[in-house]
């Protein structure tokens, strides 16, 4: 197990580095002149030099690197050209943000999703099954700007039950955080339950079918027994690899729903990097997110090695 | 517990199961009565299809989903199994009756150390808590005869062999004391080395346990040495019954006469006799009519069976047969001998040796898949090739074919040597070498009607197109008796058998000189390999083609041989003629093998080379003589030098440092029949 460990320790290294190198390349490397970017078309080409030596961008590529990266391992993430300040301090704060936003959806998604899997699985066919596997895959073709206004009409403005705006107000209490938290987490739920619902069934309905489950129920054990303990270890192992997959997305790609609910997340950093030209600080975001990407699938990685003897032991080992 | 001590421990009453399938009801066991006593074994029989594996999972009341017990009932300690609720149900489940499958590979949880799911069933139904379950599953697994059970409790199941695996599924089984043991083909999945293992230890647990056991095979030798009374299955019907003594010597029933006809007796040869198989199929269950359900294949059908239905009736004091005319049912053998083969005798000294291998090796890494191979196969020769799984035979097979290069020494075809990899050998070459597949399933495109796929094989391998491509076809088709109408077919539509009629066909598609057979019937029913092994001498008397056949059965490559090697870990340890290679001396290894062939006829030579140990990976591979690990004659060159090649005449080769007149001495005297254990009286109570 700790070699396994250590193996993927070093695997996510150099993960990323090479993630580290791409986005250096793709921000720094591949628009070309930045000066000339920043500036625009019109401006005088000293002006474009001036700020290109300024900005140190006219000096040779891979100096350019190593001192981002000593820079980058050091905190100093550059200064944001829009915002004018720190990237690193703000990225982290937009962050934390989004991973809460995340790890919020996730703890609601998986329970629910893995235990209606199980329970379609079950009565394969059967009318549960059927309703949920109709109306979650509709859900799941809906896009989130839909759903979530569709969400925020009902809940928000018809009914008047829950805010609108994800942000609560500072030194909001507990329940305060989670009310405001309902609606965005409701919408990521209805986008994402399909995916890991429908996965979880598949394996699960592989898994009931397997000869080793056979043998423990013909053991005589009680259903329950069979399904947690012989069951369910073998038929999460694809749905954890896809969780940890969706959480680079989850942490990066909710552009949409963080602007619906005025949510303030790395996301729509991202999208206002992007947008204003501001490298420093579309580095940032790309930096940030790659890493919750890589520890989110380690995570996922280890969980599997857990349920699977196999894997851990590394090889075949006949 | 209700055990009662005078009745029977389980009691089929008129058993009928269906299977609902979309609007019609198809009968798949259909009135079974039977009885098992305490302590008894009883032994079912019958092809695939015939309903016996259907009737093994009633007696666990474990149907599928679709399935209905929808008439008669189930009996056990006079309960009706399916009559009892939820938490009866599980307790009769692995604490009085308890089952051992087919396959040792997906029967065990992958995801679990093997102690604890033994130990699971220590707790469930002994009320153990956890450290004293564990102990009494290393307990268990001892007395399943498990090396080194304290290590292999900690392992799981993809650590084990596949006989380790089915010893830990036995002790699983055994661990609750059930009065009754359901075995469902639980030695057919193992080598034969393996397979006798397991079967020496179900007759030793038989003395030390007292469980009843249903013992369900296609093999009959199988359920010979382990049985006291036998049920012959088909169509669904129980249509012989009687003790394992009686039904083997007199059987009376024509299926069961045909049945043992199927078999290979150990020792027959192609030169003796051909073998009968039973024309046609299983009957349809989905269309049955009121006739006798054999009648449309049976040899001694007379008017009456083709308008009624046989009742089973009485044989015998103890023997029950669904025939009218059973006192008629001829003699095993009997149908047999009425055509004897006229089989070419190749020569296998004179000319260019078809196929010569020098030197052959194949690595991967550090490991020796194959190493040193030199063999040579004559022009018109059938080569038989044994070994147990992971011996290499597979992967000299395709080193030949050109499927995997080696990685050293030479291949030549008719003295011209050939490139490795198969898109570098010239059309002609690759015409010359086909091969044909253990499970034609998987190797027909289930998409491509047989018209395209032999089609295909035509053009690729004869040149032909258009009209020619297609009677080509045909008659292909009708070399290996399949109806032409046949051509429209899609894989999925036809039996196991004449997928590998057609796999046969297309491999013969372009004349070729060397047919590879790898386990060719190792996936079809006894008497579904006679024709196929009929059919495979009536090609080759036509055609003139040389055979590699490769298979774990040494009944049935002792039939079809003309010379067999032995491989051992990669390497040839014993080559050839067959008759000298099953005559002592041989390779301490080839007697281990021989004397696990399971043998009709009640005699069979002591073993004194038990292979319990497993053989080591290609990756552990030991100094001096590969086999020396479990050699019980090794001793010290042997496990410093690799052995030479000792030649015992005749073209008869043995590596092995061990002299030969030594070893021929021991071996003549091991091989004097014993009686194998006499079959026990029904009822006796341990």
């Amino acid at each position: 197990m700790l070699r396994f460990f250590g193996r993927r320790l070093l695997l996510l290294g150099v993960t990323l580095v090479v993630a580290s190198v791409l986005i250096f390349a793709i921000t720094n490397v591949l628009p070309g002149d930045v000066g000339r970017i920043i500036l625009g078309p019109f401006a005088p080409q000293d002006a474009v030099a001036r700020l290109n030596a300024e900005l140190g961008t006219d000096r040779p590529i891979v100096i350019r690197y190593v001192d981002w990266l000593t820079g980058v391992a050091r905190g100093d993430w550059g200064r944001s050209y829009a915002f004018d300040t720190a990237v690193f301090p703000l990225v982290v704060e937009r962050l934390g943000r989004s991973l809460t936003l995340a790890v919020s959806g996730l703890v609601v998604l998986v329970p629910l999703a893995v235990a209606a899997g199980v329970a379609a699985a079950r009565r394969e066919g059967g009318i549960f099954d059927r309703v949920l596997s109709t109306v979650s895959l509709a859900f799941g073709a809906l896009p989130e700007f839909v759903t979530g206004v569709f969400l925020i009409l009902v809940f928000g403005i018809w009914l008047g039950a829950l805010p609108i705006q994800a942000l609560p107000p500072d030194g909001a209490g507990p329940l305060t955080v989670i009310a405001h938290l309902v609606l965005p987490v409701g919408c990521l739920v209805l986008l994402l339950f399909a995916y890991l619902f429908r996965m979880t069934r598949a394996s699960m309905i592989e898994a009931l079918a397997a000869d080793y489950t056979r043998t423990a129920e013909l053991k005589g054990l009680p259903q329950r027994t069979v399904i947690w303990h012989h069951v369910l270890r073998n038929a999460l192992l694809p749905t954890i690899t896809v969780i940890g997959a969706q959480i680079g997305w989850l942490v990066g790609g909710l552009v949409v729903v963080e602007t619906l609910f005025k949510y303030p997340g790395i996301g729509s950093l991202i999208h206002f990097a992007a947008t204003n030209k501001d490298i420093p600080l579309l580095v940032g975001c790309s930096l940030a997110i790659t890493f919750v990407f890589a520890l989110g699938n380690l995570a996922a990685d280890l969980l599997y090695a857990i349920l699977n003897p196999r894997v851990r032991h590394g090889r075949h080992a006949h | 517990m209700t055990a009662s001590s005078t009745g029977p421990l389980l009691e089929l009453d008129n058993v009928t199961i269906s299977y609902q399938r979309r609007r019609d009801r198809v009968d798949a066991v259909r009135g079974v009565s039977l009885i098992i006593q305490p302590g008894e074994a009883y032994g079912l029989v019958g092809e695939s299809g015939c309903g016996k594996s259907t009737l093994a999972m009633a007696v666990m009341r474990h149907l599928p989903r679709n399935g209905i017990l929808s008439g008669g009932q189930v009996l056990f300690e006079d309960r009706d199994l399916f009559r009892l609720n939820q938490a009866e149900l599980r307790r009769v489940r692995g604490g009085r009756i308890a089952m051992v499958y087919q396959n040792p590979e997906s029967a065990l949880n992958p995801t679990l150390k093997v102690g604890e799911q033994v130990a699971e069933v220590f707790r469930l139904h002994r009320a153990l808590r956890h450290r004293p379950a564990a102990e009494a599953a290393l307990d268990m697994l001892r007395k399943v005869r498990i090396a080194e059970p304290d290590r292999v409790v900690g392992l799981y199941p993809y650590q084990l062999s596949g006989g380790m695996r089915q010893r830990v599924v036995i002790a699983m089984a055994l661990a609750a004391d059930p009065a009754l043991l359901v075995l469902d083909e639980p030695t057919t999945a193992l080598d034969a080395t393996v397979q006798a293992d397991i079967l020496d230890l179900f007759t030793d647990l038989r003395g030390e346990m007292k469980a009843a056991i249903l013992f369900i095979s296609h093999n009959l030798a199988v359920v010979q040495q382990v049985c006291d009374r036998i049920g012959v299955m088909y169509g669904g019907e129980l249509i012989e019954q009687g003790t394992v003594a009686e039904v083997f010597k007199r059987p009376r029933h024509p299926y069961t006469a045909a049945l043992f006809d199927c078999i290979p007796d150990f020792g027959v040869r192609k030169s003796d006799r051909r073998l009968a198989g039973i024309a046609g199929g299983v009957p349809d269950l989905a269309a049955l009519g009121t006739a006798c359900l054999y009648e449309p294949r049976c040899l001694i059908s007379r008017q009456l069976c083709r308008v009624e239905h046989p009742d089973l009736m009485r044989a015998g004091s103890r023997h029950l047969s669904r025939c009218f005319f059973h006192a008629e049912t001829p003699a095993p053998g009997a149908a047999a001998r009425v055509r004897p083969e006229a089989v070419p005798v190749p020569d296998v000294t004179a000319g260019i040796p078809l196929l010569s291998l020098h030197g052959v090796g194949r690595r991967y890494g550090r490991a020796h898949i194959l190493k040193d191979i030199d063999l040579e196969i004559a022009p018109g020769e059938t080569f038989g090739l044994v070994g147990e799984s992971g011996s290499g035979k597979s992967t000299l097979a395709k080193v030949i074919s050109g499927l995997v290069p080696p990685s050293a020494g030479t291949v030549a075809l008719a003295g011209e040597r050939v490139a490795g990899q198969v898109g570098k050998r010239t059309g002609r070459q690759r015409r010359d070498v086909q091969m044909v597949f253990q499970t034609p399933d998987t190797t027909l495109n289930p998409r491509k009607k047989v018209a395209s796929i032999l089609g295909r094989a035509v053009r690729v391998l004869a040149g032909l197109g258009g009209k020619r491509k297609r009677d080509r076809s045909s008659a292909l088709l009708g070399d290996v008796q399949l109806p032409v109408e046949m051509l429209r077919a899609t894989p999925d539509r036809l039996s196991g058998g004449q997928r590998q009629r057609v796999a046969i066909a297309r491999a013969f598609a372009g004349d070729p000189r060397l047919v590879i057979l790898d386990e060719p019937t190792s996936a079809l029913d006894v008497s579904v390999q006679a024709s196929i092994l009929n059919l495979l001498l009536d090609l080759q008397r036509e055609s003139q083609a040389a055979y590699l056949f490769i298979s774990h059965d040494l009944a049935v490559v002792r039939y079809l041989s003309d010379r067999i090697g032995v491989m051992y870990l990669g390497e040839l340890v014993e080559v050839g003629p067959t008759e000298r290679v099953f005559r002592p001396p041989f390779h301490p290894y080839t007697q281990a093998l021989i004397a696990a062939v399971p043998r009709l006829g009640g005699a069979a030579p002591e073993r004194p080379v038990s292979l319990d140990k497993p053989a080591p990976g290609p990756s552990e591979r030991p100094e001096g003589c590969p086999f020396q690990t479990r050699c019980p004659r090794a001793y010290d060159r042997c496990r410093a030098e690799a052995p030479p090649w000792r030649d015992a005449g005749e073209g008869h080769m043995i590596r092995c440092w061990v002299a030969l007149d030594a070893l021929e001495a021991s071996q003549s005297a091991a091989l004097k029949p014993r009686r194998v254990q006499a079959p026990l009286p029904i009822g006796r109570r341990p």
